[in-house]
């Protein structure tokens, strides 16, 4: 809280990204750019049908081809190698594929033109069966069975909740709307396609580098990947090169990952595999498609009474985090607006269509535009100004919501008065001219999702005065790195450009769960500052003997340890950094923090407070819409977020107005065509992203 | 089929024997290894690729190199000076918050370039045209223009410094 009242030096300042210039120089280096001595070329061949049973394989023409080390099947794999966090996806499929996705077979090859080659010389037979693609008809009764074993292709998953009595509250409200929502599929486009280099060491050591939002746990995944190889104790470690565009899209591991593994070790040679565009749309994983259903009622005071919510998601084929989606919708169904009684069920269906995966937001945006759509039919049933409604039941500092999450701090009400201020709602005559406003909450300090929302931080100050910080936390160009040294920088008198931020390597950064849930700012910069605070202690320790000054009273500025009460008592901080380390019985600055925040995890009740704090906020729209050809122009667009203190001003504007252009794009133009399984628009032509001129 | 070609590459006189079938950005990112130039598409959608060819931007993965005999490339390696200076584009790219992820940025800064080269005074509408085949999905484009609108000042500061 004393930060708060000095003034900052460092936080708060619009810094450039550090790593910005190395990026515009074209010197970043990418996974496209990792080459390594005696590299291979690994490439995946994918299914021919949605839905078939693979009668048999043969690829002795490939194994044949000059150049080729190595062709696998999914004999190859090791029984227990799978994916997902339900470990239902081997990253070769044997016997039976449930999508064009599933992958068939590998090869590594000299080059990735003969690799491609060798692609084309594997003979398959299938026996193609019948697919279901529509998640609400896949939970018929007499539905084909994506999995037969599991007898049903509803997943078993807990999304069943209810806060109150929504049974009730329907029958005492005075007003009451019902409607069906449904969401399409997109998908992340990260400008960086998704690869991976894995190699061994003489030990049997995995090194890979690969793109990942979560260092640590795909440790944890290559780990048992190795095991399940038959090499258990061994180590795998990491390497993250700079990430092109991550949004939720790496939340977890690949075939591609798994399958690099599999041939760098069978080849005793690094193996590359790259995706190209196509690839990148038609094998990594999508926001899943919902469809939802929502009643709402108010009293005649227009105060919310109850919500009833019930989706379908398309889950896929197969399991990762897109099945968990739920967990966050539950968030703005639980809590958006002041509502005491809430019902949601939500189903995950499996389908012969590409499995489904985290995308910026995590299921949010489904929910909340199911919720926010439903607020505007009700303000008008109930016959009220749709902002006014909203206010009446907007959420508050000191709730708790019906999910237990305890809002410390809320602006939302501030964040609808900018909206409606800058907007001006009322003036608009114009034909095919209308405007729209809703709000969003979202988790801000941490989210535990898992046993642990931690993350580790290693600090340490060479004898310049110089620090090096390695975290647990990851950029992908959000500005985690920016974040880190503001921080540090702050709490010990420094500059941002003092202190090298090392985020890519889990051979010496420490454990962190990923970036994810919007957690990285409070979790690894919490980490980073506690680091921080340990070393300033020290520092001050040591100057307060040198400087004969009471170390508490002793303050950090412009790469100055000083007494604030005595000018003549002031040290450069690298001078002490040097007599500390040059002196009899001589010290290093260093120091390791691990940040856990004090919030709860769900449990099986799904109730509980899962962030320290929670962010609010409204954006507002002026569109107008041709009559004739449906056709939508933005006109305005308004956003207003309740984000704190802003740590850095200019990489925050840049979130807010990426994330507002891709939402956009969600709503207006992006879409995947899914045409029984098959993604039909798999290029930029077709998926049409805004580009500069829109 | 290889073929001898000669070309201007950054300022520097080039010979190479290449293959007819290479693309440009083949050509400079694996065979000469100028990472810089990226390809996030390889069908000439994204723009990642664009490079200039005597003053004209183009998609380095859907131009052949045989086509640079005798031209002038400039690639996103050649825009700083030797000894360090970020390009004006480069430069107010990185203070204007025009670089998130990155990969989009080199071929951003080239489109850029190949405008403000010809017409030094762009305005709004004719930065959106002249960079509406380079997609970017972190940044929704608002700090890309601020950043080209910014290096327009620089370089006419700049151009006022040595003329004053």
């Amino acid at each position: 809280m004393d930060n708060l009242k000095s003034e900052l030096s460092v936080v708060g300042k619009p810094i450039p990204k550090l790593d910005a210039a190395q990026k515009a120089m074209g010197r970043a280096e990418y996974i496209q750019d990792v080459k390594l001595p005696g590299m291979l070329y690994g490439k995946i061949l994918y299914s021919k049908f949605a839905n078939a049973n693979i009668i048999k394989i043969d690829t002795s023409k490939a194994k044949a081809l000059a150049g080729v080390h190595a062709v696998l099947t999914g004999e190859d794999v090791p029984k227990k190698m799978k994916m997902g966090f339900i470990k239902d996806n081997p990253p070769i499929k044997k016997g039976r594929v449930s999508s064009f996705r599933d992958e068939v077979a590998a090869v590594a090859a000299i080059s990735p033109e003969i690799a491609k080659k060798a692609l084309a010389l594997i003979e398959i037979e299938y026996e193609e069966l019948e697919g279901i693609f529509d998640p609400e008809k896949a939970m018929e009764k007499d539905a084909p069975l994506v999995h037969e074993h599991l007898k049903s292709n509803v997943l078993k998953m807990p999304w069943n909740i209810h806060y109150g009595d929504v049974d009730k509250a329907e029958k005492e409200s005075a007003f009451v709307v019902e409607d069906r929502f449904t969401t399409t599929w997109v998908t992340h486009c990260c400008m960086g396609t998704s690869g991976a280099v894995a190699l061994f060491d003489a030990s049997d050591n995995l090194t890979i580098y690969s793109n990942t939002q979560i260092p640590s746990l795909a440790q944890k995944d290559f780990l048992e990947a190795l095991k399940s190889m038959g090499l258990e104790n061994k180590r795998a470690r990491v390497i993250k090169p700079i990430i092109g565009g991550g949004f939720g899209s790496k939340l977890d591991t690949y075939a591609y990952e798994h399958i690099a593994i599999l041939l760098a070790h069978k080849c005793k040679k690094p193996v590359k595999i790259m995706f190209d565009r196509v690839e990148e749309f038609n094998a990594t994983s999508t926001r899943q498609p919902t469809v939802i259903y929502i009643k709402q009622g108010c009293d005649k005071n227009g105060k919310l009474t109850f919500r009833d919510m019930r989706m379908v998601l398309d889950n896929g084929a197969h399991t990762s985090w897109g099945a968990t989606t739920p967990s966050v919708m539950l968030m703005p169904i639980s809590s958006l607006y002041k509502v005491e009684n809430v019902k949601y069920n939500a189903k995950c269906v499996y389908t012969n269509n590409t499995y489904s995966q985290a995308m910026r937001g995590y299921g949010n945006p489904q929910a909340t535009f199911a919720i926010e759509s439903s607020m505007d039919m009700l303000a008008e049933k109930c016959g009220m100004d749709r902002v006014e409604f909203r206010k009446i039941n907007k959420n508050q500092s000191g709730d708790e919501t019906p999910q237990g999450l305890k809002i410390t701090s809320c602006g939302l009400e501030e964040c609808i008065d900018a909206v409606k201020e800058e907007l001006k709602f009322d003036n608009n005559n114009e034909k095919g001219v209308g405007t729209g406003i809703a709000s969003l909450i979202h988790v801000g300090g941490g989210a535990r999702i898992y046993g642990s929302d931690g993350c580790g931080a290693i600090l340490k100050m060479d004898d310049y005065g110089k620090v090096d910080i390695f975290t647990g936390g990851s950029d992908m160009g959000q500005g985690l790195d920016n974040i880190t040294a503001q921080i540090v920088a702050e709490e010990l008198g420094l500059f941002a450009e003092d202190i090298n931020v090392v985020h890519s390597d889990t051979d010496v950064c420490p454990w962190d769960v990923g970036a994810h849930a919007s957690r990285s700012t409070f979790v690894a910069g919490n980490a980073a500052l506690g680091a921080a605070k340990k070393v300033k202690k020290k520092i001050q320790e040591f100057a307060s003997k040198i400087l004969d000054a009471p170390a508490e009273a002793l303050e950090f500025k412009d790469r100055n340890v000083f007494f604030p009460g005595d000018p003549e008592k002031t040290m450069p901080i690298g001078k002490l950094l040097r007599k500390a380390h040059f002196s009899p019985n001589g010290t290093m600055l260093m120091a390791e923090n691990f940040y856990d925040p004090d919030n709860q995890n769900m449990g099986k009740e799904l109730k509980g407070n899962m962030s320290m704090t929670y962010s609010f906020g409204a954006h507002g729209v002026k569109v107008k819409v041709d009559e004739e050809t449906g056709k939508v122009e933005v006109l305005e667009y308004v956003a207003a977020h309740d984000v704190g203190r802003a740590i850095n001003p200019l990489l925050l504007e840049g979130q807010v107005y990426g994330g507002v252009v891709m939402g956009l794009g969600y709503a207006l133009t992006e879409e995947v065509v899914n045409q029984n399984g098959k993604n039909m628009n798999a290029n930029f032509r077709d998926y049409k992203l805004f580009t500069a001129k829109d | 089929m290889t073929t001898k070609i000669s070309f201007i590459l950054n300022g520097d006189k080039i010979s190479y024997e290449i293959k007819d079938h290479w693309t440009l950005s083949h050509l400079l990112r694996e065979e000469m290894g100028l990472i810089g130039t990226k390809e996030g598409c390889g069908n000439g959608e994204c723009g990642a690729c664009t490079v200039i060819v005597d003053n004209l931007a183009v998609n380095s993965c859907l131009y052949l190199a045989i086509e640079i005999d005798d031209k002038n490339v400039e690639t996103i390696e050649g825009l700083a000076s030797t000894d360090g200076t970020l390009h004006p584009l480069q430069q107010s790219f990185v203070d204007n918050g025009g670089i998130q992820c990155g990969f989009c940025s080199p071929g951003m800064i080239m489109s850029s370039k190949a405008l403000l080269d010809e017409n030094p005074d762009a305005d709004r509408e004719e930065i959106k045209h002249a960079l509406a085949g380079n997609i970017c999905r972190c940044t929704g484009y608002i700090q890309i223009f601020e950043s080209v609108e910014a290096a327009k000042e620089l370089a006419a500061e700049d151009k006022g410094g040595e003329n004053g």
